[in-house]
């Protein structure tokens, strides 16, 4: 190198280093695998569900509990079958479920997920008819309020040895925490006839008995509550932490005031379907509860007190038990056959109890109630198929390539054969962040979606500014006299500032957003961050000396026409236009 | 080419922008006035993110009318569904549904339209969802603030970190009050935009900046010029490098936004990149006219550069000071490239010079052909 001073970097070499780094990269890449970047979603097409926590005030989720809500999804999306699902957890408080591919089983999904499943068995202090329109004659006997008998202890597995005394808990289980319409109210009589009292007669609107009740709020949101047969959920009803809860049976017949929360569901340790069996006795499909040491004994006390209640009085709503499936009471059985001291119950019911629904509520009890809950007006999903997708990703690319098509060609025009450097400085930035992208997707598990490809384009311009501001500040240096060769450098000092400078705006935005954003938001500003690095390396190690390499040629030296640098073109000032100017600022 | 063109390429576009802060103050404000107005009167048109809801995106149903479409979903989702055809699918727009009903609907428009089953995409969104989109938007905003104000503090100096915060609110609230007026929908893409336009505005500022900063650098009490003069005359410098960056950046939002609405029709393409565009064209105007003249009537408070003014009104006349002034209206070229970066060279001068058309050209252009330098000593002042 023709240069008089050491410290200019050798513009070959630095190149050549490059090259080769990138050269390595691509190799990787090939040797990886495919050569071609994972697709998010949205454009390769599948269901998303995303879910926030609900939190107090907008606090952040606690990361313990969070960490549990993902396992447990985990667990209920994989044990369905649905293996190539993702569950990943974005912010503080939010997961996202991904399942890729066409389905149309969107609605199994998300009540496979988005349920919280928070089952809770209470004592049950008032009950009465559930809507004001029933009259008592018309009451429904579609709720054989069955009884929970103890299972035999012992039974290694009790969904295996069902006891023959296994009766109903509930027939009334109308549908999981789903919308799917419920039977509602309508009589469904069940194959066991229950051998306990209902309370029909006895609950009527005006005779019940508030005197365990010590909250008047309570007592009165009691009397203006009007169950619906759909299932609606009174507010409140799920409140773990409450001492009196008011709630409705799931098929809206009947209304209740509970108690506070004997057992939680997470104290179930396994939840088994058993099917009908004729030796046994057992009509209907059942789902066997095991309940872990500490559920045990709570529900042990729980049934003790009921069962006392019960032999008291016969009827009376402190003999009953509700089981409270995320706000709705799912059954409240009579206790009438003793304590269940074994730890294991099963409910069963009537024609609802068909195996689908049985082996859903089973799944949704093993894995337990989720820690926090994701309540549904905070969710979004969206199904997206495959062939919505790739019109999403042709839409993009094609954006992508009018993008890049016309900031290369305006480049050319301002800055002629200059132009040609950006263009090829573009392309070797956009080469970079390709290699990177299928690099990350085969080891981070980085995903192309919408939002990124939208990143990557707005990016382009950035880039390229980089350039403008090089290539304005070497015109700079020409205009002022100076030769090629040293313009290249003093140029290069002056522009690396800006470039570095306003780059590092672009990252911290892009850092910002991605530490704080949630969904399409983070993909986005990765996307920025990624490609203001790609930059930074690019004009750094490509464009820089590329641009020092081809000083030494004539044509641009010597500044010909169609170089960019021709300096007649650049109105070089002189020592009288300067005192010309002088003399008009002044 | 035009005169105008002619002037661009050869990067001399003069002006006096920091001579007329009033001029400019005035144009904000009334844009600014506008939009509040717009925000206040007509407000902002929530997408379906925010308020909640269910959106169909049905493919392949080009043939079917909007009535059939409409008819085929309210028939199980009921209320009166937003039918809008956008690049040859249907989407269509309802009240949030719950996933059993969404589940009907598909198959009730499957069979009404006769297309496939996954051909009716759903999306829905929870009515509460959005609220915690913006409450993280605006956390990312104010940690983006302060994060930029210490930066831009540290890297250049809390003035400009100042003005260039004015001006990147100047930006959000016009862009702002053009989706007021105009009615477009805002959705998480749209906010996505704005926060992106942070990011840019700033970008842009920078550059500007960055170039004043230089030139004023070797400012003291008794130089030539006032502050005024000299960030003047570092924007008309490095006017055309702004646009170029500017239309540069632009371009690739601008084809986003042709894909976006042409091709897919509404959608995260639409939403994202009009938002980009429209406040990257007034963040480019803000950071050269808003940003440049704040920062000038920040720094003209200085004791330093109120004496200088001082100084250059007495002196303006003075015709020593302009012999000398010629003597060293070249810059130095820098032989020995030492990695100094503050090693300044008076460059407020080439800046003059470029600034300003009325320009004779005595000396034949030309690398080989430099005016004649004195001594270093005689160049200091």
């Amino acid at each position: 190198m023709a240069s008089n001073n050491r410290s200019i970097p050798n513009p070959v070499r630095t190149l050549v280093a490059f090259f080769a780094i990138l050269g390595v990269l691509t190799g990787v890449m090939f040797l990886q695998g495919s050569p071609v970047p994972k697709l998010g979603l949205d454009l390769a097409g599948g269901t998303t569900i995303t879910m926030t926590a609900q939190t107090e005030d907008g606090k952040a989720a606690p990361s313990e509990q969070m960490d549990q809500a993902i396992k447990i999804i985990r667990d209920r999306v994989n044990g369905s079958g649905l293996t190539d699902a993702e569950v990943t957890k974005q912010g503080d408080n939010v997961i996202v479920v991904s399942v890729p591919g066409d389905r149309d089983d969107q609605q199994r999904i998300i009540e496979l997920v988005g349920t919280t499943a928070q089952l809770q068995f209470r004592q049950v202090l008032v009950t009465g008819i559930g809507a004001s329109t029933l009259v008592p004659e018309e009451q429904p006997t579609a709720e054989p309020s069955g009884s929970v008998t103890p299972t035999p202890t012992g039974s290694a597995t009790p969904s295996a040895t069902p006891s023959e005394k296994n009766r109903a808990l509930s027939s009334g289980l109308a549908a999981l925490p789903t919308a799917t319409p419920s039977p509602a109210g309508s009589a469904t009589p069940t194959g066991t006839a229950s051998p306990s009292a209902e309370p029909t007669a006895t609950a009527v609107d005006s005779g019940e008995d508030f005197s365990k009740v010590k909250d008047e709020k309570v007592i009165a949101l009691y009397k203006e509550t009007v169950c619906t047969p759909d299932g609606a959920k009174v507010a409140g009803a799920d409140a773990s932490d409450a001492e009196y809860v008011v709630a409705c049976e799931e098929d809206g017949s009947y209304k209740y005031i509970l108690g506070p929360v004997a057992v939680p569901g997470t104290e179930i340790k396994e939840a088994n379907v058993s099917a009908p069996n004729a030796q046994t006795g057992q009509t209907g499909w059942e789902v066997v509860l095991t309940f872990k040491r500490d559920g045990t004994a709570k529900f042990g006390e729980l049934t003790k007190k009921a069962n006392e209640a019960y032999v008291a009085a016969p009827g009376s709503p402190e003999s009953q038990i509700a089981i409270v499936l995320d706000g709705r009471v799912v059954s409240a059985p009579q206790i009438s056959n003793g304590a269940i001291l074994g730890g294991t119950a099963s409910i069963s019911g009537g024609a609802d109890f068909t195996q689908a629904y049985s082996e859903n509520l089973a799944e949704v009890l093993k894995y337990g109630a989720l820690p926090i809950q994701f309540p549904q007006d905070k969710q979004t999903v969206s199904q997206i198929s495959s062939s919505l997708g790739a019109d999403q990703l042709r839409g993009g690319l094609i954006a992508g390539a009018i993008g890049l098509g016309l900031v290369l060609l305006y480049c050319l025009w301002y800055y002629r054969a200059l132009g040609l450097v950006a263009m090829a400085s573009l392309v070797v930035a956009t080469g970079v962040t390709y290699v990177l992208v299928v690099i990350l997707g085969e080891n981070a598990g980085f995903r192309v979606s919408l939002p990124h490809i939208i990143g990557l384009i707005v990016s382009i311009g950035i880039t390229a500014d980089s350039f403008i501001v090089y290539f304005e500040r070497l015109r700079d240096e020409l205009r002022m006299g100076r030769p090629l060769r040293s313009s290249v450098e003093a140029a290069w000092k002056r522009a690396r500032r800006t470039i570095l400078v306003a780059d590092m705006v672009t990252m911290l935005a892009g850092l910002v957003l991605y530490f704080l954003a949630v969904g399409g938001v983070r993909g986005f500003a990765f996307a920025m961050a990624l490609t203001t690095l790609i930059d930074l390396i690019v004009v750094f190690f490509f464009t820089k000396p590329m641009v020092a390499l081809l000083a030494r040629w004539s044509f641009f030296s010597k500044g010909h026409k169609w170089s960019g640098l021709d300096t007649s073109e650049l109105h070089k000032p002189t020592p009288t236009a300067f005192r010309a100017a002088k003399r008009l600022e002044a | 080419m035009s005169g105008v063109i002619q002037r661009f390429m050869h990067g001399e576009l003069a002006t006096n922008i920091v001579g007329r802060p009033k001029l400019w103050y005035a144009i904000s404000g009334a844009l600014i006035l506008f939009s509040i107005a717009g925000l206040l009167i007509r407000g902002l048109h929530p997408g379906v993110e925010f308020t909640g809801g269910s959106v169909f995106t049905i493919e392949g149903a080009a043939k079917s009318s909007i009535s059939q479409v409409r008819d085929a979903v309210a028939e199980e989702a009921g209320g009166t569904p937003i039918v809008q055809e956008a690049g040859g699918n249907w989407r269509v727009t309802t009240h949030p549904l719950t996933p059993a009903e969404i589940t009907a609907v598909q198959a009730n428009v499957a069979t009404d339209l006769g297309v496939e089953r996954t051909q009716v995409n759903a999306e829905s969104v929870g009515s509460t969802w959005g609220g915690d989109v913006t409450k993280k938007a605006w956390q990312a905003l104010v940690v983006f603030m302060i994060l930029i104000i210490v930066y831009l503090s540290v890297a250049f100096e809390w003035r400009m970190a100042l003005a260039a915060v004015v001006a990147l609110f100047h930006d959000l609230i016009i862009t702002a009050g053009f989706y007021a007026w105009s009615g477009f929908e805002v959705t998480p893409a749209t906010l996505l935009g704005f926060l992106t336009i942070l990011g840019y505005s700033l970008y842009d500022a920078v550059v500007v900046f960055d170039m004043i900063k230089e030139v004023t650098k070797p400012l003291n009490e008794n130089s030539r010029i006032t502050y005024s003069q000299a960030a003047n005359q570092a924007l008309s410098s490095t006017l055309v490098r702004s646009l170029n960056t500017s239309l540069v950046a632009i371009l690739p939002v601008a084809a986003i936004l042709f894909i976006g609405t042409t091709l897919l029709g509404a959608g995260t393409l639409k939403d994202l990149s009009l938002a980009l565009f429209i406040g990257m064209i007034v963040g480019t105007y803000s950071s050269i006219c808003v940003a440049t003249p704040l920062l000038v009537q920040l720094k003209e408070r200085e004791p330093m550069y109120v004496k200088l003014r001082e100084n250059v009104a007495r002196r303006a006349a003075s015709p020593k000071r302009q012999a000398r002034a010629a003597k060293t209206a070249d810059g130095e070229p820098d032989d020995d490239a030492d990695d100094d970066l503050d090693d300044e060279e008076s460059p407020d001068a080439d800046a003059v010079a470029e600034a300003h058309q009325t320009v004779v050209k005595v000396v034949q252009s030309g690398p080989r052909n430099q005016p004649r330098k004195g001594t270093r000593s005689s160049r200091r002042p």
